[in-house]
């Protein structure tokens, strides 16, 4: 009975290991329940396995069976049942740990095993006496121990052979089959030492059992270290997944419901409580808040939210309660589309990292080339005895190499990076931006809504004609309707705080980089720069000095011509964001040169590129010359960084070899930018070169060491030094190596985590 | 010694033949869904034949817990996916120009290609 139990039990355990689909059943009462949902779900086609668990009322199946299939067998039988096969990410994450964990415990396990061989093995032959076979007695003990090493290989080191076997009837080899022909050769070897001692020459008759022993330890040691600290290079992306709340509540028929978060549609009305996280995105209908959107942008300060204010799901509602409208749900979400850009561009290589990559695709043959060639020359060339100098290095080329820590180089440090910047508001769209963006040498900074908060206003106006300010900035204001320029929005929005009423607006023309034209109660009206009044030869000579002061001062100054004859000129001024100076001397400090480009008048260039201490500009710029102007700097021989709205200035962002598209908040334009930077300052845009150097120093760094240990380790492994200091490699020493080459690896590129981009 | 310098010379050869030279066959994917096991090591089928043009689904299995065959990584399509164990990870390529697609695992221990034939029509 006891035994009937354990059966079950380890029957459930397995199927729990490789079960693919979780079932919730209902109506499931009984024991006899039980075999009747098994067997029920057992006849369906492609079940391989089916364990219920009466208790929790669920079952898990293993196989390959349409899920629908299985419920309708089991609804065929009596019952009902759902899936209960979780996808969310964080779901996916919560296996993947769970895996990772099981597997951890495996490896140390494995690790101990083999240790506990290994170690005493080593120790014997270190410290008491030589591992040779010369009498009877040592020919049955080492037998025992070879017998006991083959047990080690299969109890601790199973994973590697079969992994070697299947890669080498594939066609392909991979770490598993250095080891596997490294820890195998040495014990193949010396188990023909200890069977056949007479084939062997008397000072050959040593064995290398404690070699693959210690070998299989080290490497399971390593594994499971790397295991570990692999698990640390994914913390951003764990972060931001966990920003997802699970539930939300709804207002319903006037009641507040909570409910999962899947389950919310668009359009439903959403009630957040202070301290509440927002549940999806929506657009705020009722109430008035302040929302910390640090973790999505990096901008510390909580931003204030009222009715028609956009909010966005895993942000925290602070101070008030509000009631949002859901506008995107699922995977439409701000946060779910910038997860999925985390981890798309965590996965993908910057350029550097093709060269390693090359490398890998051939790397195991080759060293298993060179093991051959290494004992061919020991087997010619070498002291007596010849073939056990020829078996050592041959294990010991074989063992000491590691592809894993040249493949990891690039994607380990990428990983990191891309979650670091991800956390600093900062989203990069793959390795190869990650990768220009730290070799950027100038920067095109657009001035309005980047340099400047791009929400200009009314500063003055100067009247020409006249004494009636209002009379003048209603027909500007009704003239501005007609346009987008931000500029016109100042006017329509200065007119609207005065009370101003607006009339309709006829032949409407925008003359494009100049201004505007139509007319408006009967007036023919021009409104723009001083080439549009010089083309329409409108008079404004003794208004010239004027303009000039205004621009001095950061000012745009616009002329304003009514009937033919200049009315007034209005400056518009929009204010400098509190940090730019700040960041943009983080910039120049980088050594990159910063340029801005604007299609204001030199004046108002020159006044506002003193302000924030930038020597060069591109003034009066028309919005189609953006381009050209990146196109400018690149012929110079500049890698240039471009950075503006994401959609005004998408041609020059898409030529620039990097486009920085600068949100404000969180109203993201993911797919418009090779970076986008989350937050309004410039600090995100200072942010994502430090961090993208950072990165590519760190891959470097990585990519330096694990070429440098492979190109020196195997020709020491070989026993080039040999002839000359008389040093050969133990292969103990080099699993050791090799265990920790790939270690040293992935805890370098952990190292990032620790950077500060704004210290840098 | 002759033997055995030509039997050591044989086995670079054989080495050399085996793993860069011989062509394994592909598998060709029917319905347009293909299912790649993942496990000790390896893509199985490693090779998929794929004709050009169609949308096709890998649903891919990894029964190896090893971190390594946690992320599969098609380059040059800029698609990757994570992998949980003994569950099934569905991933869509879109419609492919012919050529060849390697996808591996993040360290390129793991390597498949799909072998995109014909002209898409």
């Amino acid at each position: 009975m006891q035994s009937n139990t354990k059966q079950t039990k380890d029957k459930a355990q397995e199927n729990e290991k490789q079960a693919l689909e979780y079932l919730r059943i209902q109506g499931a009462s009984c024991a006899s329940c039980v075999s009747k949902i098994e067997g029920a779900l057992r006849r369906v086609d492609g079940v391989e396995e089916a364990v219920m668990n009466l208790a929790q009322s669920t079952v898990s199946i293993s196989g390959q069976a349409p899920v629908e299939a299985m419920i309708n067998a089991i609804k065929a039988a009596g019952y009902d049942a759902e899936s209960i096969t979780d996808s969310s990410d964080e779901a996916v994450l919560d296996e993947k740990d769970k895996a990772d964990e099981v597997y951890y415990q495996r490896l140390t396990r494995e690790m101990w095993i083999a240790l506990s061989l290994g170690v005493p093995l080593m120790l014997y032959g270190l410290f008491v006496g030589e591992m040779t076979v010369s009498t009877t007695t040592e020919r049955m003990v080492w037998l025992a121990v070879g017998l006991l090493t083959l047990g080690v290989m299969f109890f601790a080191g199973r994973h590697f052979y079969i992994g070697a076997w299947k890669s080498f009837v594939n066609h392909s080899a991979n770490m598993d089959t250095l080891i596997a022909l490294g820890t195998g050769t040495a014990w193949v070897y010396s188990m023909f030492v200890v069977l056949f001692p007479a084939l062997v020459p008397e000072m050959a008759r040593h064995v290398y059992f404690e070699a693959t022993a210690m070998i299989i330890g080290l490497i399971n040691l390593g594994l499971a270290l790397e295991l570990k600290a692999r698990g640390r290079t994914s913390e951003a992306i764990k972060r931001l997944i966990g920003l997802q709340p699970k539930t939300a509540r709804l207002i319903r028929d006037g009641q507040e419901v909570d409910i999962a978060i899947e389950d919310v549609q668009l359009g439903d009305r959403v009630r957040v409580r202070p301290g509440e996280k927002i549940s999806v995105d929506g657009v705020v209908v009722e109430g008035r808040t302040a929302v910390d959107e640090s973790m999505l942008t990096g901008e510390p300060m909580p931003v204030e939210k009222t009715a028609g204010d956009e909010v966005v799901a895993g942000t925290i509602n602070k101070s008030g309660s509000i009631l949002f409208e859901a506008t995107r749900v699922g995977k439409d979400t701000a946060l779910a589309q910038i997860i999925e850009m985390v981890k798309r561009a965590q996965n993908s290589k910057p350029p550097i990292g093709r060269l390693a990559d090359t490398i890998s695709g051939y790397f195991v043959p080759v060293v298993m080339i060179i093991a051959v060639l290494s004992a061919l020359v020991w087997l010619n060339f070498g002291p007596d005895p010849r073939i056990a100098f020829a078996i050592v290095s041959a294990t010991t080329v074989l063992i000491i190499a590691c592809p894993c820590a040249l493949g990891l180089a690039t994607p380990m440090s990428v990983m990191v990076g891309v979650g670091k910047a991800a956390e600093a508001g900062v989203l990069i769209r793959n390795g190869e931006a990650l990768q220009t963006a730290s070799k950027v040498t100038a920067m095109i900074l657009d001035k309005t809504g980047t340099i400047t908060l791009g929400e200009p206003k009314v500063t003055h106006i100067e009247l020409a004609l006249g004494s009636d300010d209002d009379a003048v900035l209603q027909l500007a204001a009704s003239l501005e309707a007609g346009s987008e320029h931000p500029l016109a929005l100042s006017i329509i929005q200065s007119a609207r705080e005065r009370g101003l009423a607006l009339a309709a607006v006829e032949n409407f023309q925008a003359v494009a980089g100049h201004g505007v034209q139509g007319v408006v109660s009967g007036h023919s009206l021009l409104f723009g720069n001083e080439r549009l009044m010089r083309d329409s030869s409108i008079e404004i000579d003794s208004y010239i000095e004027k303009a000039q002061a205004m621009a001095a001062d950061a000012q745009t100054p616009m002329y304003f011509a009514v009937d033919g004859k200049l009315a007034a000129i209005i400056a518009v001024s929009d204010p400098i964001k509190d940090d730019s100076i700040a960041a943009i001397k983080r910039l120049q400090d980088a050594g990159i040169r910063v340029v801005m480009l604007t299609g204001d008048n030199r004046a108002t260039a020159k006044a506002v590129a003193d302000k924030v201490g930038i020597t060069e500009y591109f003034a009066e710029v028309l919005p189609d010359q953006k381009s050209a102007k990146v196109a400018e700097l690149q012929r110079q021989g500049e890698i240039v960084g471009m950075t503006g709205d994401g959609i005004n200035d998408a041609p020059a962002l898409a030529l620039a070899d990097v486009g920085f598209a600068i949100g404000t908040g969180t109203d993201v334009a993911i797919e418009s930018a090779d970076i986008t930077l989350m937050r309004g300052s410039l600090h995100g845009l200072a942010d994502a070169i430090a961090v993208s150097k950072a990165t590519l120093s760190n891959i470097k760094q990585n990519l330096l060491g694990a070429f440098i240990y492979n190109f020196a380790g195997v020709p020491v492994a070989a026993g080039v030094l040999y002839p000359f200091f008389g040093l050969l490699l133990s292969p103990v020493i080099a699993g050791a190596a090799m265990a920790f080459s790939s270690l040293t690896v992935v805890t370098n590129a952990n190292r990032l985590r620790f950077f500060n981009a704004q210290k840098h | 010694m002759i033997i055995i310098n030509l039997l050591g010379l044989l086995l670079i050869a054989l080495i050399a033949w085996w793993f860069w030279i011989y062509k394994p066959d592909a598998v060709l994917a029917d319905k347009n869904t293909v299912t790649v096991v993942v496990d000790n090591g390896i893509y199985e089928p490693a090779k998929i034949r794929l004709a050009a043009g169609q949308n096709t689904t890998l649903r891919f299995l990894r029964k190896d817990p090893s971190p390594c065959a946690a992320t599969v990584v098609f380059a040059d399509l800029e698609i990757s996916a994570e992998l949980p164990v003994n569950k099934y990870q569905e991933i869509n390529l879109p419609p492919l120009a012919a050529g060849e697609y390697p996808f591996t695992c993040q360290m390129q221990m793991y390597r498949g290609a799909l072998i995109v034939e014909g002209n898409g029509g």
